[in-house]
């Protein structure tokens, strides 16, 4: 192997500045999340406990945060779901060019492009001039659709710009049904970017916080619990919070990406090549 | 069945989302900006007013140019940041497990939440923070800086700390796809390595920068929690004119600002497909 340029050297340095600068803060407030009673917003640290952790759980005054993790992940399931389920049929579909297909691709990208807190204004119209009421489940539900989807369909659309129909060919020659291809062929092909757009669902979706803003109604996602702490809450418990929702994001994002490796190993293993030189 | 019949019937779900929660909306919003408004209620009408008000103040223009700088200064750092950690990634990593590894590490942040990575500057930049703290003791400076936190800086630092990764991925993602015998020619013939990377790997780079920039610019355009909590509500932006109006039940006012923004908005991406075909990018 030839020898590595000095310009190596200093792009890893600057790479590694870069990680710092990312994750320097979150690592921070972790920290600062151990504070003892006594401690406050910054350093230095006054003892080690675990006292702010435990007054996440008891603390009334800081609302109902139990709730709004529930909601903001059940919003989330519902929200992979969905997105998983829209991107594979609408990822189909556009792999052939059809009456309006154009346009229905510049909504994509309008939705993708619309500053967020204009969903969050024009759903939460709409609903209020309807007559409905506004509800995490029914408009924040659809605010959120909204942004998940379009990245749903991106990676679906580069998912089948890289798909090799010959696969499809060959089991409609040998008899499979519409329905047998897209179950035993296309979708086991598809599996691994599958998991990809769940995560993009559930994530994009659990910390979402402008498109629910004036949708979700009177019960709190998480994203609007944590931020009416930052206005009236100065105590390290706001870290509490902070480190423990951005560990759970952690475990989720963990569990896909772990997830994503075993299905692509196992494809791997059943001796198909196909998605490969895709990254 | 048609053709065309069957593939409206497998985008019908997401035509129908689209509808509902996007179309419908802005076309509500676009009403909306014509009613009039008293103090507690909004009435249907099809009045000038709202706009006759929004560009007869000053203070509007004041905030789309604020608007605009933000949006400059973060989309020039994203952009050198984001360009050069991902030919870092695209070029000088040399094992595919060691790219996709750091490149995940780039984009784990994505995936938490924005609010509370907004949250983690406080401890650095406050009036006894870090960055306080490091340079009063490096004798840099004699007493805390105070602009650090709740200023543009502070603005600017979330921004590039919250977008750049909309810059990386894009741009790595075009690089990856460079067909390498390019650069082993441009090498063949004398090139230098910064003439490579100049005559090279930039002009083949140039879809990626553009997809990065339409994140970038859009999400920092249309962005108002951002500039709200890190300039300590001192500076504004459109989209705080928006949220403030809302706050003050003046919704016809917003839907105004807010059909500017849009059009803004989809304006500038506009100019930006231009130079991109997105559908080929993918």
């Amino acid at each position: 192997m030839e020898p590595r340029p000095r310009s190596f050297y200093v792009l890893a340095a600057f790479f590694g500045l870069f990680l710092l600068f990312l994750y320097g803060p979150t690592i921070t407030i972790a920290i600062l999340s151990f504070q003892g009673p006594a401690g406050g917003l910054t350093f230095p640290m006054n003892g080690m406990s675990l006292y702010w952790f435990f007054d996440l759980f008891q603390e009334q005054a800081v609302g109902d945060i139990w709730g709004s993790f529930r909601r903001s992940f059940a919003l989330g399931f519902m929200v992979m779901v969905s997105t998983v389920v829209v991107s594979v049929m609408g990822g189909l579909a556009f792999r052939h060019r059809f009456a309006g297909s154009t346009i229905l691709f510049y909504v994509i990208i309008t939705a993708l492009v619309i500053p967020s807190i204009l969903v969050s204004l024009g759903v939460g119209l709409l609903f209020s001039q309807s007559g409905l009421e506004v509800h995490w489940a029914t408009s924040g539900f659809g605010a959120q659709l909204t942004w998940t989807l379009p990245f749903g369909l991106l990676i679906m659309f580069a998912v089948f710009n890289r798909f090799d129909g010959s696969f499809e060919e060959a089991a409609r020659d040998l008899g499979a049904t519409p329905w047998q291809v897209l179950r035993h062929v296309v979708i086991p092909i598809i599996g691994p970017s599958l998991i990809g757009v769940a995560l993009f669902g559930f994530t994009l979706s659990y910390d979402e916080f402008a498109r629910t803003l004036l949708t979700a109604g009177s019960y709190n996602t998480l994203p609007l619990e944590i931020f009416g702490m930052t206005t009236n809450v100065t105590t390290p418990v706001l870290y509490a919070l902070g480190t423990l929702t951005t560990l759970f994001s952690f475990l989720m994002i963990a569990a896909f990406l772990l997830l994503a490796w075993i299905s692509t190993r196992r494809k791997a293993r059943k001796g198909s090549d196909a998605g490969k030189g895709m990254v | 069945m048609s053709r065309t019949l069957k593939s409206w019937m497998m985008v019908s779900p997401l035509a129908a989302v689209l509808l509902v929660f996007l179309i419908l909306p802005i076309v509500m919003i676009v009403t909306v900006s014509f009613w009039q408004a008293t103090e507690w209620s909004i009435i249907p009408a099809f009045i000038f007013e709202n706009y006759e008000f929004l560009f007869g103040s000053p203070v509007t223009y004041k905030v789309f140019a604020n608007t605009f700088k933000y949006a400059a200064i973060t989309w020039a750092f994203t952009l050198g940041i984001g360009f050069t950690v991902a030919y870092f990634l695209a070029f000088h990593v040399r094992s595919l497990t060691w790219q996709i590894a750091l490149f995940l590490l780039c984009t784990i942040p994505f995936w938490t939440s924005n609010i509370i990575r907004m949250i983690s500057w406080i401890p650095f930049l406050g009036r006894n923070g870090i960055a306080n703290s490091a340079l009063m003791s490096w004798g840099v400076v004699d007493e805390p800086l105070d602009w650090l936190l709740f200023s543009d800086f502070a603005v600017i630092l979330a921004f590039v700390h919250l977008y750049t990764l909309f810059m990386v991925v894009p741009i790595f993602n075009t690089m990856m796809r460079i067909d390498r015998s390019l650069i082993e020619a441009a090498r063949d013939a004398g090139a230098s390595g910064a003439q490579i990377l100049w005559y090279v790997i930039v002009p083949l780079t140039k879809p990626g920068i553009m997809i990065g920039t339409i994140f970038v610019l859009t999400l920092v355009m249309g962005d108002f929690i951002t500039v709200r909590f890190m300039s300590g509500s001192q500076s504004a932006n459109v989209g705080r004119l928006i949220s403030n109006d809302i706050a003050l039940l003046q919704y016809p006012s917003a839907a105004a600002t807010a059909v500017i923004l849009l059009i803004t908005v989809l304006l500038v991406i506009a100019i930006l497909l231009r130079f991109v075909d997105i559908r080929k990018e993918l």
